[in-house]
């Protein structure tokens, strides 16, 4: 399936990229899409847990299954205000 | 721009604000205003940039309007952060909270900032003296209870 992947702040600079279109396996989850992202720039591996996922526009869980056309996103440490 | 909860890269006018919130029966209104600062861990700031995942950001928004109307029944608040690049002295972010009483007043705007800076998808890249860095503060959760007791607290201190 295909899901396209969007970057914010810092993991966008380190990625080089806002948005990546990627193909993942049927039932991956968030965490599939990240480890595939982490694994292609190793900068962002040291994130780890303290990085935040949203699904079409609200927060997820890791573990939240992707669909085919889905929107995930991966959110650094926030600082706003 | 009559909506409670905003991100815009246009400049934040609190009086008009707080007009979308205030009504015949209110006899307080508290502001916030986040100001861009000059200064941040010893290093002289020369202008900030805000990012935000800007769809996500204004559920955050509502999701804290929500948890303070459940804390603070009958309080009405509304949220408007800025975005792009804010010189030394411009106002980031502006938090109105308006009720029948005071202290509900500043226990609801202090209860919103707080849960901004902890989920709100919103990030400073800071320009100083000498470089830039973005500024990483809490890892967003919004279902973590004990960032909520957190603002809950300081709320009502």
């Amino acid at each position: 399936m295909h899901v396209t992947v969007r970057l914010f702040a810092r993991l966008r600079d380190v990625a080089g990229a806002a948005e990546l279109s990627r193909q993942l396996p049927d039932r991956a989850t968030a965490r599939d899409a990240w480890d595939a992202i982490t694994r292609e720039f190793p900068g962002l591996a040291s994130y780890g847990s303290s990085v935040s996922c949203a699904v079409n526009e609200s927060y997820a869980r890791f573990t939240t299954e992707l669909h085919d056309g889905d929107e995930v996103a991966f959110l650094p440490p926030v600082s706003g205000g | 721009m009559a909506v409670r909860f905003l991100i815009t890269d246009d400049p934040l006018d609190a009086a008009a604000i707080s007009g979308l919130v205030a009504t015949a029966g209110d006899g307080a209104v508290a502001t916030f205003v986040g100001l861009v600062r000059d200064h941040n861990v010893g290093r002289r700031v020369l202008w900030l940039d805000y990012e935000a995942y800007a769809p996500l950001a204004l559920k955050a928004f509502e999701q804290i309007a929500d948890e303070a109307q459940a804390s603070w029944p009958g309080v009405r608040l509304a949220i408007h952060h800025r975005t792009g690049r804010l010189e030394i002295g411009e106002a980031s972010v502006v938090i109105v909270a308006a009720s029948a009483h005071r202290g509900e007043a500043f226990a609801v705007c202090r209860y919103a900032i707080e849960r901004v800076k902890q989920i709100a998808p919103i990030w400073k890249h800071e320009h100083f003296d000498g470089g830039e860095q973005w500024i990483e503060g809490a890892t967003a959760d919004p279902a973590d209870e004990t960032a909520r007791a957190l603002a809950l607290e300081r709320a009502c201190t």
